[in-house]
This record gives C-alpha cells, sequence and structure tokens, in this order.
C-alpha cells in the first residue's frame, strides 16, 4: 500500500465553483444556486400552504401559518405595535439565514452562510436600516441615545465614547457570530470524516476503531441541526431588538 | 522556533478563552434553575431567554474556535 501522507483541509470546502459559461462570466457560484433553492423553497412553503385557505388547517397550512405566526409574535412583541412595518424585513432575514444554514447540512448541499461576504452583507443591512430608522424617526436626538440617563457628568466622557464603540460592533459582532458558527462547525464535521478515513485505513484493527469518530460525527451532526436553526433565531431575534431601540432610543 | 510549529502553539493557547464561555454557560443555566424553582409556571418565558443567552455566550467561544482553526488551517 502506498504511505503518502494523508492531509485534512477542511478549509477546501469553502470554495466556490461557477459552472456553465454563463456562471463563469458573472460569477454566479453554487452559492447562487443554493440561495435560489432556499428561496424556492421558503415561497413554495408559503404559496402552498396558503393556497387551501381551511379553517381547519391541514398540514401545510398550519406550518405556513405557524412559521408566518412565530416571525410575526417575534416582531410584534420585540419592537411593539411598530413591529408589523418590520415584520417582511425580519421574516426574510431569519428564512435566508435558516435556509443557507440547514441546506449546508443537507448531502452535496452548501451553507451560504459560511461566507464572511454573505452574513457580513446581511449585517451591514441590519445596522443600515436600524440607524437609517432611528435617524429618520428621531432626528438629530438620535445621538442622545450614547448618552444613557442617569450617569454623573463625570463620567459621561468614559461612557459615551464606549457607547459608541458598542453600536458600532453590533454589525461585526452580527456577521462574526453567524459566519464563525458555520465555519467552526462544518469544519468539525470535516474533520472529524477525515479521521474516521485516516483510522479506516489503518488496516482491520483501525477499520473497528474508526466507528468512535463517526459516532462522533453523527452526534456532532444533530448538534450542528441544533446551532442551524438556533444561530438564524439569534440573528432575528437580535435585529428585532436592534430595531426596538432604533424605534423606541432606550 | 519556526513559524509551523509557532502557529499550531497558538491554536492550542487561543482555545483558552473557552474557559470562560463554559463558565458563563453554567451561570445562564443556574440563573435559570433557581427561576424556574421559585416560579415553576414561568418555565417557558425563562427558558427562551435562556436560550438566547446561550446562543450570545456560545458565539464568544466560536469567535475563539474559529481564530484557532484560522491559524491551524490557513
Amino acid at each position: 500500500m502506498a504511505a503518502e501522507a494523508f492531509h485534512i483541509r477542511p478549509l477546501e470546502q469553502f470554495e466556490l465553483a461557477s459552472p456553465g459559461l454563463i456562471g463563469r462570466s458573472v460569477n454566479f457560484t453554487y452559492s447562487n444556486i443554493v440561495m435560489i433553492i432556499g428561496a424556492a423553497l421558503v415561497l413554495a412553503l408559503l404559496y402552498y400552504g396558503a393556497k387551501p385557505r381551511a379553517v381547519v388547517p391541514g398540514r401545510l397550512q398550519a406550518a405556513a401559518e405557524m412559521a408566518y405566526g412565530f416571525i410575526y409574535d417575534m416582531a410584534v412583541d420585540n419592537i411593539g405595535p411598530e413591529g408589523r412595518a418590520f415584520f417582511p424585513f425580519v421574516f426574510v432575514l431569519f428564512f435566508f439565514v435558516l435556509m443557507g444554514n440547514l441546506l449546508g447540512l443537507v448531502p452535496f448541499g452548501f451553507t451560504y452562510t459560511s461566507h464572511i461576504a454573505v452574513t457580513a452583507a446581511l449585517a451591514v443591512l441590519v445596522f443600515v436600516v436600524m440607524t437609517g430608522v432611528a435617524l429618520i424617526r428621531h432626528g438629530w436626538s438620535f445621538f442622545g441615545y450614547f448618552v444613557p440617563k442617569g450617569v454623573p457628568v463625570a463620567l459621561l466622557v468614559l461612557v459615551v465614547p464606549l457607547e459608541i464603540i458598542s453600536y458600532l460592533t453590533r454589525p461585526v459582532s452580527l456577521s462574526i457570530r453567524l459566519f464563525g458558527n458555520m465555519v467552526a462547525g462544518h469544519v468539525m464535521l470535516f474533520v472529524l470524516a477525515g479521521f474516521v478515513v485516516m483510522m479506516g485505513s489503518a488496516g482491520a484493527i483501525g477499520l473497528i476503531g474508526s466507528v468512535a469518530p463517526l459516532a462522533l460525527n453523527i452526534a456532532f451532526m444533530g448538534f450542528e441541526l441544533l446551532v442551524a436553526v438556533l444561530q438564524a433565531y439569534v440573528f432575528a431575534i437580535l435585529t428585532c431588538i436592534y430595531l426596538h431601540d432604533a424605534v423606541h432610543l432606550h | 522556533m519556526d513559524a509551523v510549529a509557532a502557529t499550531k502553539i497558538g491554536a492550542g493557547i487561543a482555545m483558552f478563552g473557552v474557559a470562560g464561555v463554559g463558565v458563563g454557560l453554567g451561570l445562564i443555566f443556574s440563573a435559570l434553575v433557581s427561576s424556574v424553582a421559585r416560579n415553576p409556571s414561568a418555565r417557558n418565558e425563562v427558558f427562551n431567554l435562556a436560550i438566547l443567552g446561550v446562543a450570545l455566550t456560545e458565539a464568544l467561544g466560536v469567535f475563539a474556535l474559529l481564530i484557532a482553526l484560522l491559524l491551524l488551517y490557513t
């Protein structure tokens, strides 16, 4: 048997390829294809779920209503009555991130939220929306947000720059939280799978021993499913909390 | 020491940050258990807050893991 070294290169799974001639000329990559698949799945859920219009919903209609109701309650509970205006935005954010996280766990799928370009774009979008809403609603008194009530004037020199910096790091933390969770999760899955291959090619004892990283990988896949849903929920609920701050300025 | 060895040692040192995340998660769940013990009817609401707290805290652990993985594999 050839004794060549087996290197685990987990970061290569995130590289993109553009299929076809059109793909290569406009950089339409596999990531974009999965985005379109995710959007089509959510649109199909909503369209075919809303079609029956039964008073007592069947399964698909109940699923569509639960998806709608979950995000609607999240938006209105966290932002207040003005949350109705932001409901489509939060809905799209939640389901875009959810599809990105979940479709990567399916075989031959791709986690498009594992690219900092995608998560940073989403985070900057949330930042622009929350700052824009606050500026439009409150005008120049938006900058009073950085001066919390009840702080003695002497401490303001410290507190105001700290508040400004923590406001400006919101998009950074939003994007890196989602990106880091997805990259770390998929790297772990890849590395454990690499261990299975490495042990399996080490003779008969290795083959039996390779069940251990395989079992760990299966358990870790379950954890990754939880993390996928949780990270989508956290992204959406943090957006709602930031919009609450923007609308109510405290 | 050569650069490759230094990056691997750095990856190990970077994971020390996860200790703080462990402490934070323990604090969150100890508060959850205390509050459910005091008021069992508030369980669902408090559980949602606990899950939100877990996701936010784990994000910091993931930042540390990300640095370690970047050091190891690039």
